[in-house]
């Protein structure tokens, strides 16, 4: 069964997704919300056993059909990718959780296609094959499509209808850059693309730069950065929470996406195509990075805010990136962790908040008070002190990391300017709309019927506990994060040491 | 055969492109499967082009590359699926929004105003 492990985190959400299509159920949605917070649970514990298995023997390889590398299809769970995938699982639990109390009910399957999610973030995560990772893009998409579209409105369909056109066209060039990268290099298993790469002569290198830098083109349009980052704002916004929350992972698969194709592929063993994306995607991520801050300090209504706060953290991820060194790997993994966990735990605020202040919703003005101020009041403290990265919660701990990591990089005059900057605009930005929200009061409309269906909307069970959850995750990455940045130095030496890798990959796991 | 086969690639793709480009939901589904059929044979011809062999091992001493075909067959019934569910969404899109405009509401050329908020008709 062991043997099996690495395979379970994508094949249990599959299952789980089929078992709540069935008709098992019928109409009885409380059994089908207890058993799909069941079988996420067991997802998620799964992904922690996983993850301790690869700490306690190292990297795992699955070879799908018993084929072995480079003929068949490979998982590898190594320390990065399996933290990712507790994580996802982590994420689809709470999601899961936090849309039980009424949310999976303003539209058809949400449950089905939550687990359809996390099956495909999960396969991109855990496949050592590029083809299998644009199939399992593909499965992840088409999930979120639907998702983008539960219980929504006018403005939903709009912007659901950019992002499918967009992803389309985004999917047809990784594609193509596949083609040219198989026509090339004659295999698919990115840990034999990787060694054929610097034996590369002649015209096939520039081809091979070409299919590299499409590859590009299609991550940073998964992972938003910057010329490519406009569909998110607006799609994560009209997008329901708490589907807005599960997709604060979908970004970061752009980026380890990334990670993997320009540090194993074309990092430092690639011969004459060694870190040719490097300069680009570090201007780009820099560029984002202003973008977000602009759009944070724009941003009218809270869901907004925290959209255009994924998108610093995708420009951040990305310089981190780009620098490839150990250290500012580790500093972008503890800093996905992090991020990820609060964007999604703002999200989940943002639509707490706005249930409560009846017409008025999340956005930033003066308006009825918050049915439970004290509750929502330190959760968003918290929430707000983390994503800013004040200390003394884990969003500090990552800044200072992080800068530290970029302290030698090239351009590293652009950068800690730049991205102390934005870190201002972020602390007005988010000190503005907490204020606002909490403390003006418009006083004509505190008398309205706003308390009655405030009192109706008063913060459920469910939604309190995945809430906490999330919020949580700030406290206790400060209050561990000595194994953790243990973890996420491990996991990225290991990212960043070449000819283990390939062994590893190509031997099977021996 | 290789320049054919190129020039019609290079055709479908910027038919497809242009099409995509147009401001019609119609339109703009027409250019998607244009480029998913030029990105198709695109990918097939990644195991280079060759006339009269098999890609069953064994059969013959020469062989076509199966891996390529593969890939294109996978292509092909994901690109099917997402054709299928991007045609769906521009009837509900017409159905919701009113018009067949990618953006929802057909541009007013006199006062062109860019608020997120005002594009949205009933």
């Amino acid at each position: 069964m062991t043997q099996h492990l690495a395979f379970l985190p994508v094949l249990l959400p599959m299952l789980a997704g089929v078992i709540l299509l069935t008709s098992l159920f019928g109409k009885n949605i409380t059994s089908r919300r207890v058993t799909s917070v069941v079988l996420s649970t067991i997802t998620f514990l799964v992904s922690l056993a996983l993850l301790l298995k690869v700490q306690a023997d190292g990297t795992q390889v699955y070879a799908i059909g018993e084929w072995s590398a480079p003929f068949g299809i490979v998982l590898v769970a190594d320390p990065l990718s399996t933290l990712l995938v507790s994580l996802t699982a982590l994420l689809g639990l709470v999601c899961v959780l936090y849309a039980s109390a009424g949310d999976d009910e303003k539209g058809s399957f949400f449950h089905p296609l939550v687990h359809f999610l996390i099956l495909g973030v999960n396969g991109a995560f855990l496949t050592g094959d590029i083809f299998n990772l644009f199939v399992f893009f593909e499965v992840l998409l088409i999930a979120s499509y639907a998702l983008l579209m539960h219980g929504g409105d006018k403005r939903n369909t709009r912007a659901a209808l950019h992002y499918v056109i967009l992803n389309l066209v985004g999917s047809a060039i990784f594609l193509i850059a596949l083609g040219v990268l198989y026509g090339v290099l004659g295999t698919l298993n990115m840990a034999d693309m990787a060694q054929k790469v610097a034996l590369l002569q002649g015209d096939d290198v520039y081809l091979a730069k070409i299919g590299g830098l499409l590859l590009l083109v299609v991550f940073a349009l998964k992972g938003a950065l910057l010329p490519l980052h406009l569909w998110l704002p607006n799609t994560y916004a009209t997008a329901m929470p708490v589907v807005a929350a599960l997709f604060a992972i979908m970004t970061k698969v752009g980026v380890y996406s990334m990670m993997r194709v320009y540090t194993l592929i074309f990092g430092d063993e690639a011969g004459e195509l060694s870190h040719m994306a490097q300069t680009w995607m570090w201007w780009f991520a820099m560029a984002t990075i202003a973008m977000g801050g602009v759009g944070v300090l724009a941003s009218k209504d809270l869901r907004k805010l925290t959209a255009n706060l994924v998108i610093v953290s995708v420009g951040t991820l990305v310089a981190l990136v780009a620098v490839q060194t150990v250290e500012a790997s580790s500093a972008a993994i503890y800093y996905l962790a992090h991020s990820t966990l609060v964007t999604a735990a703002l999200f989940l605020l943002a639509d707490l908040i706005g249930r409560q202040r009846g017409e008025v919703a999340d956005r930033i003005t003066a308006g009825p008070p918050v049915a439970q101020p004290r509750l929502l009041g330190v959760c968003f403290l918290v929430a707000a002190i983390a994503v800013i990265g004040m200390p003394p919660l884990s969003g500090f701990i990552g800044k200072v990391w992080l800068l530290k990591a970029t302290l030698d990089a090239e351009y590293t005059f652009v950068f800690w300017p730049l991205y102390l900057l934005v870190s201002l605009a972020i602390l007005l930005s988010v000190a503005k709309a907490g204020s606002t929200v909490f403390w003006h009061h418009q006083d004509s409309l505190i008398e309205s019927n706003a308390t009655e269906s405030a009192e109706q909307s008063r913060v459920h069970p469910a939604q309190l506990a995945a809430l906490i959850i999330l919020i949580a995750g700030a406290p206790l990455m400060t209050i561990f994060a000595g194994p953790l940045s243990e973890y996420a130095i491990g996991a990225a030496s290991q990212l960043h040491d070449f000819n283990n890798n390939i062994n590893v990959i190509l031997s099977g796991g021996h | 055969m290789e320049l054919l086969y190129a020039s019609s690639v290079g055709v479908l793709v910027s038919c497809g492109v242009f099409l995509i480009l147009r401001s019609r939901t119609f339109p703009v589904v027409l250019g998607l499967t244009m480029f998913s059929y030029a990105v198709n044979l695109f990918l097939f011809s990644s195991g280079r082009l060759s006339l009269n062999q098999a890609a069953v091992l064994g059969t013959s001493t020469e062989y076509a590359d199966p891996l390529p075909q593969a890939l294109v067959l996978t292509a092909i019934v994901i690109g099917f699926a997402m054709t299928a569910f991007v045609v769906i969404l521009a009837i509900r899109g017409r159905t919701d929004l009113g018009n067949d405009h990618v953006d929802g509401q057909v541009p007013d050329t006199k006062n062109h105003n860019n608020d997120n908020n005002n594009k949205v008709k009933v």
